[in-house]
């Protein structure tokens, strides 16, 4: 299993190399691969019908318990043979359907590149080798759906996806982190047999509301089914592949995969359902207004991702059977259906369902495929369809906590399905020719083999629904978490439950013969369903933008000074509740006497401060920078360090010698802030020197215990044969710093040389140039 | 003693703040001055204040009295008179430099220019 995943990725990083070298007959070749995959997955359906699992583990992290350890029982076989069943069938009609196109093999390696993290997905036994998968979906969606890179709005709809099942996957990622230490692993099927403390678990409930969060975002649940419709601006094969058979799915596997884990609590069966039921409900009902063809298609997929949902949700025996019948069958008929629609937008120009018609003439094979594909959907027998349909009316009618409700959402979500179905798959191709921009003419057989094959393995598996019915228990009995067995078949004999199946496709095929009205009906509610959470999405989105903006031009200005203020003004903030108190509660320092010439001396360095800021000409300016520098030269004289002293009365004597110098050609003085500004600017200035104060005073009130004061005190003589211990250290301990430092000096010295040489030189080029 | 000093450096801060906060560049040439001195005097003060003279070992003895002020931060601070002396020379140069260049020692009508 991790060996068909990494040569997938393999392939996949090479099939744009391969398009180049073989043209046409790269996707062909290509679609070999999952159909290789498919034949060697297939091998193994008789041993895990027969209750079979295999597993096979590579340790990935260990130290964090990550793994990448694959689990192949029937629900992760029956995902997997629909990923690569559809995953052929796509990459050969994506050969075809992208000709001419420059990028059509970029298109396949993108293709194959999500197979393959598909296939890792739904073959993961691990929280965390399954959120790296799950994710990988997600970039790869985003990517897919962006083929068309070039048109503004697909660029939007592709952040759009990524933006929900992104920020769901952030929210499942959380939630499996709280799975894990509420079950004590990461492996699923540790964590399945640890089920009764997890949900005993406080933890529960949060790692429940995430992972659902996760999974409703993925496939597409109300409020989050916004997003599938409007991934419509993917190529055809991108739809079918991701939006109808496998990556919305994703959400509803990850349901059944826990459900062993975390099902059949009441909070699980109440959210999963009602979210499930609304679903299926709101996708109906959005579906049937609809013009284009996709948009039909992807409301109606959100849909039956809500039906799935809801059963998973009852999680009864004959809801989870109903689940994976459904899966099955939605994979087929689906994938025929968006396929078919590529083939007709491809040939006529258009997916607008009002102006097509009479397509048989012109693409029997096509239509044949669309027929069958379209009867499963509406849930004609014998199509798989409609066992398919029986099972969840069947699951729905015994469902234990509402079926009074569930019922009538159940079977009117169907009838409107019904009437989608016929617009798709019979409408177009019956009836009066319609105005196309383009005369259409049969696909070439690569294009119409998918959707033919899908189509009639939903009449295969209808038919023959008695052989699936073992693998199908296997499935069903792995998202139970105990053995199961159902029986499919098509004739159920008189009851309930095909009454129900007739009034459905009765009231369907009404509803499809009033399609007209029923669209120019939900063209004129249009204006409420623009209220509909996207709108909500954009607002968000836009806001961001807004607050993101806003901040940038608030915290950088461009101007150095107003990002200083709001440097110096957190500062403040942060640092001053902490210094504060610490200096406050601090114990009053030893040197508590002061002597009169050191009050002097701290007066002379504040006043000379205070008089350099308030000082109104230059030369008053350096006087008074000159009286704090030779008060700091004395403090430091007096507190026992005589060569800082001397260090800084020959610097102050240097500094206002160049101060001297240079003032004379410096311009005067002047006030040029508004009193506003100013007053604004001495606030925050006097904040931070309250701030450094305080930090003097918390430096003071900790404990100092130096152990290189003792060191340097003892060695210097000993070690390096100096009395001066200052001296010793600056010229011997830390000797190679001192270098540093004249080094920084002499780099200074040259900067400072230069720019006074610069001068003289460019006066000497305007003396020359003002020779005649 | 300590607290003075401490309200002294916090008085040297806010005023090297309050002058590099001006549009005027003679005046954070000043500031940068200010706030060098408030910083030599911060890690001078952080190593406490000793009036039992200097570190330095007396003829005939091996060691520097323990009680002697702490010869770490003096060091420290040496080093930091030396650089921040390079660092204004520098800046002042540059200064004139600029004002003789812009015309101007206003900081928002250099940078309108530019």
């Amino acid at each position: 299993m991790i060996a068909a995943v990494l040569t997938t990725i393999a392939v996949a990083a090479l099939a744009p190399l391969l398009e180049r070298r073989l043209g046409r007959r790269a996707a062909p070749l290509l679609a070999l691969v999952p159909a290789g995959l498919f034949v060697s997955l297939a091998r193994h359906v008789p041993e895990v019908s027969a209750g079979g699992v295999r597993t096979d583990s590579l340790a990935w992290i260990a130290e964090l318990g990550v793994s990448l350890s694959f689990r192949l029982d029937g629900l992760s076989l029956l995902m997997a043979l629909v990923v690569t069943g559809v995953g052929a069938v796509v990459l050969l009609y994506a050969g075809s359907y992208m000709k001419g196109h420059p990028r059509r093999g970029n298109l396949l390696g993108y293709l194959l590149a999500f197979l393959a993290a598909m296939l890792g997905l739904v073959l993961s036994d691990n929280l965390l080798g399954l959120f790296v998968f799950w994710e990988a979906t997600s970039l790869l969606s985003y990517v897919l759906i962006g083929f068309e890179r070039e048109k503004a709005e697909v660029r939007a709809s592709a952040l759009q996806a990524l933006l929900v099942t992104g920020g769901g996957g952030l929210a499942l990622l959380a939630g499996f982190v709280l799975l894990g230490q509420a079950g004590g692993s990461l492996e699923i099927g540790a964590l399945a047999a640890n089920a009764e403390a997890v949900k005993a678990s406080p933890l529960y409930l949060p790692a429940l509301l995430l992972v659902l969060l996760g999974a409703f975002t993925k496939s597409a649940q109300v409020p989050f089914h916004f997003w599938l419709p409007d991934a419509m601006a993917a190529p055809a094969p991108v739809s079918t592949f991701l939006h109808s058979a496998t990556m919305v799915k994703a959400g509803v596997f990850l349901l059944a995969r826990l459900h062993p884990t975390l099902g059949g609590t009441p909070e699980w069966t109440g959210i999963v359902t009602t979210v499930g039921a609304a679903t299926m409900l709101t996708g109906a009902l959005l579906a049937v207004g609809q013009r284009d063809l996709k948009r039909l298609l992807a409301y109606s997929t959100v849909s039956a991702l809500g039906s799935l949902v809801m059963l998973v949700g009852v999680g009864t025996p004959a809801a989870l059977a109903a689940a994976m019948v459904l899966l099955l069958a939605h994979a087929l008929y689906k994938g025929a259906l968006f396929l078919v629609a590529g083939i007709v937008d491809h040939e006529t120009g258009t997916r607008d369902v009002a102006s097509l018609g009479g397509l048989f003439r012109a693409l029997p094979v096509t239509a044949v495929a669309a027929a069958a594909a379209a009867f499963s959907m509406a849930g004609l027998p014998p199509l798989l369809g409609f066992v398919s349909k029986e099972l969840l009316y069947d699951a729905a009618l015994r469902a234990s906590p509402a079926p009074l409700l569930l019922v009538p959402v159940a079977v009117g979500s169907n009838m409107l399905l019904v009437a989608v179905a016929l617009s798709v798959g019979w409408g177009p191709f019956t009836g009066r020719a319609g105005e196309t921009p383009k005369a259409p003419h049969e696909a070439p057989a690569a294009m119409w083999a998918g959707p033919l094959l899908l189509g009639l393995g939903s009449l295969a598996a209808g038919l023959f629904s008695g052989a699936i019915s073992p693998f199908v228990s296997a499935a069903a009995a792995a998202a139970l978490g105990h053995p199961y067995g159902v029986k499919l078949e098509v004739w159920h004999g008189f009851n309930l439950v095909l009454a129900k199946s007739l009034v459905t496709l009765v009231v369907g095929v009404a509803l499809f013969a009033a399609r007209g009205r029923i669209r120019s009906l939900a063209g004129r509610l249009a204006p409420i369903a623009a209220y509909g959470p996207g709108r909500l999405y954009r607002a968000g989105l836009a806001g961001l933008v807004r607050f993101a903006k806003g901040t940038a031009s608030v915290l950088s200005s461009g101007s150095l000074r107003q990002d200083l203020r709001i440097v110096l003004g957190a500062t403040v903030v942060l640092a001053a509740p902490l210094l504060l108190t610490r200096a406050v509660l601090g114990a009053p320092d030893a040197l508590r006497s002061v002597r009169p010439l050191e009050a002097v001396l701290a007066f002379l360095v504040v006043a000379g401060a205070v008089a350099t800021v308030l000082a109104g000409s230059r030369l008053a300016a350096v006087v008074a920078l000159g009286v704090t520098g030779f008060g700091v030269a004395l403090l430091f004289l007096v507190f026992g360090a005589p060569d800082l002293a001397m260090t800084q009365f020959a610097v102050e004597t240097l500094s206002v010698l160049l101060f001297v110098a240079v003032l004379r050609r410096l311009p005067r003085l002047q006030s040029r802030s508004a009193p506003r500004a100013r007053a604004v600017d001495a606030l925050l200035a006097g904040a931070v020197g309250a701030v450094m104060t305080g930090l003097v005073l918390a430096v003071h009130a900790e404990p100092l215990r130096s152990r290189l004061a003792p060191f340097f005190r003892e060695s210097s003589l000993a070690l390096a044969k100096g009395r001066n211990v200052v001296n010793v250290i600056l010229v011997d301990f830390r000797g190679l710093d001192t270098l540093g430092e004249i080094t920084v000096l002499g780099v200074a010295a040259l900067g400072v040389f230069s720019l006074v040489r610069l001068r003289l030189s460019s006066r000497a080029a305007a003396a020359k140039g003002d020779r005649p | 003693m300590t607290l003075l000093l401490a309200l002294a450096i916090g008085v040297l801060y806010a005023a090297g703040t309050y002058l590099l906060l001006r549009r005027s560049a003679i005046r954070v040439v000043f500031g940068l001055a200010l706030l060098g001195y408030a910083s030599n005097l911060l890690v001078f003060t952080a190593g406490r204040l000793s009036r039992e003279g200097p570190p330095i070992v007396p003829e005939g003895a091996v060691a520097a009295a323990a009680t002697s002020a702490d010869p770490l931060p003096q060091a420290l601070v040496l080093t930091a008179i030396v650089i921040g002396f390079g660092v204004q020379a520098f800046a002042l140069v540059l200064l004139k430099r600029t004002c003789q260049e812009a015309g101007t020692d206003d900081v928002d009508a250099m940078r309108e220019e530019g």
